[in-house]
Formats: C-alpha cells, structure tokens, sequence
C-alpha cells in the first residue's frame, strides 16, 4: 500500500479491531437490557464494564504484533503535525542538520575521490606504484626502471610515466598541453582498451623517436576534436615534429594521477622530440619517471618489495656511482608517491574528523533542543501516560519526530553538497595548469554516507530525552504543571553544549590559526620581489629552438623586452622559484673524488638565469659580483650561490667566495657572489641551499622571462602592457607560445594554493561551528529565560537588581561558554600542529590567535545571549504576576 | 453471586484456550464461557481479553474468522488450531502438577518443635 495513503486515512485492520470492540459491548448491552435495564442505561453501563478502550485497543494493537508500518504511519503523521506546529523549530533543527550532514558529505565525497576510491582501471587492489629509499622518492631513472621491469619476477610488467609539456599543431588549432609521456606498455600494463583506434605498445619502441605516436583522452577528444572519429590516423605536429593520432582511451580513464589530467599520452622513448633532452640513457637522471604495476595472481605486496630490493641491490653494486638507497616500497599508484599523498591524507582525514565533530556538535545542539522540547511537553507526556499509552510508544514517538527531522536535514544537505560537489568537479583551479584538477564522481557512497549520518545522528539527538520520559511520574506533572527541577546544578543539556561549544572553539581556533598562516605567507619574505614583475613561460624546444640557437634566442627576447617602455629590468631563469617545486642537483666539495650521490655534500635548489635575473628578481647580492653575458663557454663555470649554500659548504659567505665545488659530471665551479636565502619549492620548507648558474654555461631551453615593470601605486600590472608585450615577443617569432602572468598571479595558483585552499575549507567549517555555539547558546540562554521568567519576575517584584536577575538567568550559559571555549582552545592547538604541515607559518603559539579565539568565542556568546538577556530585562512582573 | 477471585498472571491464555476448545466462540462469548466453567468464580476485565486474543492468535494458537452470533449481529469468531490444542494439553498438564505439588506443600504438618523452630528461622534461646 501506498505510504502516502496510509498517512491519510486509517487502516482496514483498524476499523476492524474497533467493530469487534464494539460488537463486544453491543452484545453485552443487550444481555444487560435483557436483565431490565433502559436500553440506554444498558450502553452506557455495558461501556464502563468494558474499561478503558483507547488503551485495549493500543495494548491490541501491540499484541497483534507485525503491525509496526501501521503504528510508524500513525507516528509519522502525529510527528508531523506537532513540527507543523512550531515552524521556527523545525527550521533551526533542519538547517542545523543540513549544514552538518552537507558539510560532511562534501568532505567524504573529496575523500572519497583522492584517498578512498581507487583508479578506475580494470582490477585496481593489485596495481602499485612504487618508490625509492627511506626518503620515498618516486622519482626513477629510465636504465634503472628498465632493469626492475625486465628482472623482476612479481609483478605482471612494469610501466612508468613522467609528465611533461609540449607544443601542439593540428588542421585547426595550436596550443602548449600537459602530456603524460609513459613507456611502450602502459596501456597494456593496465589492461585498458581504446575506445577508438589503437593503442601502442611495447613493441612500438624501436630506439629513441621511433615512436611519434599519440594517444587522446576521451574528454580531450570530445572537447578539441568534437568526437570526430576520423581523428584516428590523422597526423599532427608535435613540437614541429610530425606524429600520428593512434587512438582514443575510454571515456573513464583520466591517466594515472588522479589530480591532473593530461591533454594526451606519448610514448616516453620519443623525449628528445617531446622535451628536447633525452635523459633514456642516464642511469643518473632521475626525473620524476613514475613506476607501478599489476602484482602477479597470489604475489603478496611484501614478496613484491623483497623482490624489487634484491633487484636494487645488485644495480647497487653493478652502477655504484648512480645507485644509491636502491630500497623500494609500494603505495597508491595515483597520488605521486607518500611525498604528496600523505600529507594529503592527514589533512583529509583531519578535515573529515571535523567534519564528523560539526555533526557531533550539530546532534548536541539539536539534543539539548530536543530536552527542552520533552521538557515543555512533559505535561503532555504525563497525560498520555495517565491515559494508558505505553512509554514504549511515547519513546517511539520522540524519536520518529527526531528521525523525520533528521532525514529531512539530511536530505537537504546532501542536495546542497552534490551541487557543491558537481561544482568541484568542473573546477579547473590553476590558470597555469588547466588540466588540475579535483577528481570527483559521484558516488553512490556518498549517498550511503549522508543518509547513516542522518539517521545516526536522528537516533543520538533523539535519545537524549529518553531518560526524561521514562522517569516522568504522570502523577507529579499534571498535579504540578512542571518538573521541579530547578536546584539540579548539572544537567545532561549542560553537558551536551559545553560539549558543543569546545567544538566550535576546535573549529574557530584552526580556522583563526590558518587564515594568520596564510596571510603571513602572503607578506613573508620570499627572497624575491613578485610585486610588479610580469612572467612569461616558454619552452624553446616546443617552437624547434635547439643548442646554439636557444641561447642566442633567449638573449634577442631579453633585448625586445628591455626595449619597451615601462619595463624597468628583464632577467630569465629555467623555472621560477616556488613553481610547483624547484629543479636540484647534487654537488660536491671541490676536493671529493667519488662522486656517487650519497657522497653528495648538499643537493642544492639549482636556478639557471640570465644575468638580468637578479636584478629582476630583486634578489638581494650580499657580495661578489653578478653574471654578465661574458662568462660563457670559453671562460671558467662560475656560479651565485646563497647564504645557506655558503654556510653549509664552505662554512661562512666570505670564505665561499673565490672557492670551489663540484658537479655531479665533475665539472668544478668557482662561486662568484652570493645572495640573500629564499624559499625555492615550497612556502613550508626549512632554509635550503640553493645555486644559480649562467644559462650560457649550463643552458636550458625551459625559460621564463622576468619582466620588472615601472608600476603605479596600485602596484599592479595593466592588461594594456602586458598585451604589449606579448605582441612585441610574438613579432619576435609566432611559433613561440607564451603563457603570461603576474608574478604573484602565478604564486597565487602554484605556491599558496595548497594553503589557501585548507584556510578556506577550515574557515568554512569555523563559520559552521561559530554558527552551531551561536543557535546552541541563545537555544539554552532562551529556554533558561523562559522558564524562570516568573520567578525572576517575583525577584524584580521584591526589588532585586537588574544584574542580579541577569547573572542568574545566564550565569550558567555564560559559565558552560567560558569552559567549553577554554577547553576547545586547548584541543585546537594541539590539532593545529597537523596544520602546520600544510599551511606556512601556521601556529597556534601566536598571541593573535589565542586572542582571536577568546574575542571571537566572547562575541558568540554576546551574540546568542543578546535577545534572552534583553527579554529578561523587559520582565514587567506586574504583567508577568497577573498572568496566573 | 460467589466470591470472584483475581486470576494469576498467565492464566487468562489458559482460560481462553479452554474456553473457545468446547466450540467456536466471540469474544463475548469467551466471558460468558469462562464464567459459566468456573461457576462465575474467575473474574476476567472485558477489555483485557482482546490484547490476549490476538496475541494468541498471533502465536498461531487461535484462528479468527468473522460470522453471524446467535442475535443475528457481526462478530468476529474464535476457534482452537492443532497447535492451540496441543497447546491446551500441555498446559493443562502442567498446571495440573503445579497444583498438587503447591497444594502438597501447603498441607505440610510440622513434625516436631525443633522442625518448627528450624522452619519458623526463630533464633535459638540461650
């Protein structure tokens, strides 16, 4: 039968359950008419006889058993109509809870999408990456992967990837793309099919650029080839060379990061086309190649790692000079090694502990509205109980209205956090890497989750008046109107929102310590100057630039730039501090002989510039001198180094200068300068050694060109410049792409994202909580008021002082604040340390923080107790006394 | 009318089988019928006697089927399934032991003072 029915009208089985009750009188009044007496005397006797009916009727209805839809229906509708009756209520209870299960079914679903979920990729439990060393590298070199993938007997192949960025020409478009360049088998390695076309194989790799092939995500196929399926053989021009369009992968597989999709797959051993360099043979060269595999059937992962370090250990002792810490461990193939994904977790597991403390402060909120609610009711309670209904039923009653409250809460929340959700989905975060992205699908778990939130949470807020009801004496009540309880100094509502309030303290306190964080990482002292610069990213192999001819291009771009008015100083380095990292290299004291890199004597932040790029910068020279354009191939290798590098390798800055250090191929280079320490891959990081070596000594095709421009006061670029200058350097040569932007546009999206993104996602959830205490506290403040409101009436009759009457109306509110946000600070320092991880400069040992928290915390408090106070200062107690 | 007496808990199930295993009755009907049995000795409340029913039809013990009573009124009618008549003799047997050992016990004559002092748990004089 249909729910929605039942709810309208009563059941066949009841109406018979009544008829039979009422034959049973009908017949026993006859029998009494038969003895003499009126007919209606007769009824009316034969109905006392019978005794109470509501009750028999319920006690039958119990006895009959399997009835439960039919008493939940009639509790469904009762529920109903009670929270009908008090919209305001129902409004706050059902916002709360949607703000609490949204919170957290936004937070699982990211969860879900990075950490839990695995890659969708047939048979997904037995692939892993794999990393190198105590320090988890997964960064290999290509002579060392090929030696695992052929050596190894555990697992079914060996596959690896790097990603890479490359210049893209077709029929109809020219654009830069990420691409993931992966080994002839990676298709095979995880057992995918195309979807179009075919994919390569190992069997394709025939030597170095044997293999100008590529392979097409299905969304890049639908978004720039508009699901034309003649794509599959056309060719193409990829940095000028001509390569093939094999195929296209099925719609589901996004690649093998979970983070970044890249724009189309080629195969690894085309790199000296793709990247220019070809590092395939260098047993040394450890760029970020990433390695995972299938386990074979039956392997354990522990056999696979003995394996892979037995493998390590001969090449050990095979390439002394390249193999080192040759140790293997397995992780999450997805989430580039435990460098990147643990953090990741703590925080996300951080953030859903939150998440699941907003709930728990939501569910004592909602809790102790709950008891008030039973409290105001218990009159009603006492005359059902005094009318013969079960305490049994009462329960079950309280706790419908708890359960539709719930699910409608919950309904609403995981409504609001699937939009959020879809939102994130289609977000593309980083202007300087459109192919980031958070990986989020909807999955049926985090319905599953929403909806157990929901009716746990309905279950735990219900319950708290259990024991209210079942102590209730019907008697007591409905002689005395209330429960004299008024002398008890601690209650369970008590508890609930001390409880509630030191969660929102957590909350307030995490999110004040990463907001500072943040805002000090903003205006700390990055060892540059990114306000005012322009940078302009290129890669010269993508436009076909190769040895001789990169350097002399990098020097006419300079020349251009400094030729525009505006533009106060141009430099250029490899890759700009803070961009996703920094490039290093290992060096060597001048005097070491063996140089194997766990001799190394630092591995240095390495910089390749021009020698503007200082002064661009505004890196501060604290002695030396500078690169000019003279020191090139024909004189000494000379290099800039900073304090920290001085410090480390040669004891103090004035010995550094004029000496000497080694470079892993031998070359010695003699310090000409050194500059003020920076921070060079990541906001978070101790101070680090870093080197800057002139671009004609050590040249590199990657470049970005640093423009200082004469700025205003707003200290900020006009868009008529920078067009300016892209066209001056377009005039230059077309087949150059170049990617622009602020300095601190760029930081913005590289540096601090991972900061701003915690601050914002905590300061969400600190609103939350502040919210929470807000309705817990004035909830509490309100009902503390209008239950004594006679009795401090009384009080202001017989002359007591307004602030007497104030401090016992919310003494006790004001009291459970005070403890509960002292108690919530103390947790959320020490939960700030995970924090600090994450977030640059984030402590919590910060007398900004500690006196946020407390002002923050007071002004709840003044805010929720604000309209109770003022009502019990506007107590007239000659009204309040005429009342009854 | 002679004295009515209070009936022990569990006993009205007990009644009410062996009322409706002399014939189909209503529930009516089950009243008259264990007063009339009784000798109007067992008193039962009217309305107690429906959650009973119905559990008892719950339990599969009792079928209910609606009818026509002797006055030409409706009246849902009860009767005894093979279940509810086992059902029946066991119980009967059962409280036909309880019977005799409780009555056996009750008629039980003290049989010499330092069994009665033992028995009365009287502490011993000095």
């Amino acid at each position: 039968m249909n729910l929605m029915a039942r709810l309208l009208r009563r059941s066949p089985i009841d109406a018979e359950l009544e008829e039979e009750l009422r034959s049973h009188i009908e017949h026993r009044a006859a029998d009494l008419e038969r003895s003499g007496l009126s007919r209606a005397a007769a009824e009316r006797r034969a109905r006392i006889e019978f005794g109470g009916r509501a009750r028999f009727e319920e006690e039958c209805r119990e006895a009959r058993g399997g009835q439960f839809l039919d008493s939940l229906v009639q509790d469904v509708r009762f529920a109903l109509r009670l929270l009908r009756k008090s919209p305001g209520f129902t409004f706050v209870a059902v916002f709360t809870l949607a703000l609490a299960i949204g919170a957290n079914a936004v937070v699982f679903g990211v969860l879900n999408a990075l950490i839990l979920r695995p890659l969708s990729v047939p048979s997904p439990a037995t692939l892993y990456g794999i990393q190198r060393g105590g320090f988890k590298s997964v960064a290999q070199s290509y002579p060392d992967y090929l030696d695992l993938r052929d050596r190894n007997r555990t697992f079914e192949t060996l596959s690896a990837y790097q990603l890479s960025y490359a210049g893209l020409v077709t029929r109809t478009f020219t654009t830069s793309a990420w691409i993931e360049e992966v080994t002839g088998n990676y298709f095979d390695a995880l057992h995918i099919q195309p979807y179009l076309g075919r994919f390569f194989h190992s069997s394709d790799e025939r030597g170095p650029n044997s293999a100008p092939y590529i392979v097409l995500p299905y969304t890049y196929w639908h978004t720039h080839f508009q699901d034309d399926r003649s794509v599959v053989g056309r060719s193409v021009l990829l940095n000028k060379h001509p390569y093939t369009i094999l195929g296209v992968a099925p719609p589901g597989f996004k690649g093998t990061l979970l983070f970044l999709y890249p724009d189309f797959w080629v195969p690894l051993i085309d790199q000296e086309q793709v990247e220019g360099v070809d590092t395939l043979r260098d047993r040394g060269a450890r760029t970020l190649l990433m390695m995972f595999g299938h386990l074979k059937p039956g392997v354990a992962p522990a056999q696979a790692v003995a394996d892979l370090d037995s493998i390590g250990a001969s090449l050990e002792k095979t390439y002394p000079k390249d193999d080192s810490y040759m140790t293997f461990s397995l992780t999450h193939p997805d989430l580039a090694g435990d460098w990147f994904g643990s953090p990741l977790k703590a925080f996300m597991s951080g953030l859903m502990l939150l998440a699941g403390l907003i709930l728990l402060a939501a569910c004592a909120n909602l809790g102790s509205l709950f008891a008030a609610r039973a409290a105001d009711r218990s009159r009603e309670v006492a005359l059902r109980l005094a009318l013969g209904s079960s305490r049994r039923r009462i329960l079950r009653q309280l706790l419908t209205e708890a359960l539709l409250i719930s699910v409608a809460g919950g309904a609403a929340g995981l409504w609001a956090s699937v939009e959020l959700l879809h939102a994130l989905a289609a977000w593309a975060p980083l202007a300087t890497a459109p192919t980031f992205h958070v990986p989020i699908d909807l999955d049926p778990k985090i319905y599953a989750v929403a909806l157990f939130a929901s009716l746990a949470s309905g279950l735990l807020f219900g319950i708290v008046p259990v024991r209210q009801v079942m102590r209730a004496d019907p008697y007591q009540i409905v002689k005395s109107g209330s429960l004299g309880r008024a002398g008890r100094r601690f209650t369970v509502r008590d508890l609930l929102l001390a409880l509630q309030i030191s969660i929102c303290a957590v909350l307030v306190t995490s999110s004040l310590v990463a907001v500072r964080g943040l805002v000090r990482s903003l205006n700390s002292n990055f060892g540059f100057n990114p306000r005012g610069v322009l940078l302009l990213s290129t890669d010269l192999n993508m436009a076909g630039y190769r040895g001789e001819a990169v350097s002399a291009m990098q020097k006419r771009m300079i020349d251009t730039l400094q030729a525009i008015p505006g533009v106060t100083a141009v430099g250029a380095v490899d890759r700009p501090p803070l961009y996703y990292g920094a490039n290093t290299s290992p060096v060597f004291t001048s005097d070491a002989v063996d140089l194997k890199s766990a001799h190394a004597a630092a591995e240095p932040a390495m910089y390749r510039v021009s020698p503007g790029y200082l002064p661009a910068a505004q890196i501060a020279l604290l002695s030396g001198r500078n690169f000019t354009w003279h020191d090139d191939r024909s004189s000494p290798p000379v290099a800039i180094v900073n304090r920290e590098f001085a410090r480390k390798i040669f004891g103090s800055v004035p010995r550094a200068l004029g000496a000497s250090f080694k470079m892993p191929a031998g070359t010695r280079i003699q310090v000409i300068g050194v500059v003020d320490d920076g921070k060079y891959g990541t906001l978070t990081e101790d101070l680090r050694p870093a080197m800057f070596l002139p671009f004609s000594q050590q040249p590199s095709s990657q470049t970005t060109l640093v423009a200082r421009m004469r700025t205003g006061p707003a200290a900020e670029l006009s868009p008529e410049s920078a067009r300016a200058i892209q066209a001056k350097l377009h005039g230059l040569d077309p087949g150059v792409p170049f990617a622009a932007e602020t300095w601190n546009q760029e930081l913005d999206a590289a540096a601090l994202f991972a900061s701003r993104m915690a601050t914002v996602t905590l300061g969400v959830l600190g609103a939350i909580g502040a919210l929470l205490s807000v309705t817990g506290i004035f909830g509490m403040a309100a009902y503390s008021v209008a239950k004594r409101l006679k009795e401090l009436g009384i009080r202001l009759a017989l002359g007591a002082q307004r602030k007497e009457v104030l401090q016992s109306a919310l003494g006790r509110a004001v009291r459970l604040l005070a403890f509960g946000s002292a108690a919530g600070l103390l947790l959320g320092i020490a939960a700030s340390n995970v924090l600090s991880a994450i977030v640059y400069h984030a402590t919590p040992k910060d007398p900004l923080v500690l006196a946020g928290v407390v002002f923050a915390m007071g002004l709840l408090g003044l805010l929720a107790t604000w309209i109770p106070a003022q009502r019990a200062l506007s107590i007239d107690p000659l009204i309040l006394l005429r009342e009854d | 009318m002679p004295e009515q007496a209070q009936l022990l808990p569990g006993t009205l199930d007990l009644l009410i089988l062996k009322a409706v295993s002399l014939g189909p009755l209503h529930g009516y009907g089950v009243l008259l019928r264990i007063g009339q049995i009784s000798g109007q000795a067992l008193l039962v409340e009217q309305g107690a006697l429906y959650p009973a029913l119905f559990r008892l039809v719950r339990q599969g013990l009792l079928k209910a089927n609606w009818g026509a009573s002797e006055n030409n009124r409706r009246a849902k009618f009860y009767e005894l399934t093979p279940q509810g008549r086992k059902r029946l003799r066991e119980e009967t047997e059962g409280w036909n032991r309880l019977a005799v050992a409780i009555a056996s016990a009750l008629s039980a004559q003290p049989v010499s003072p330092n069994a009665k002092r033992a028995l009365a748990l009287e502490p011993e004089e000095i």
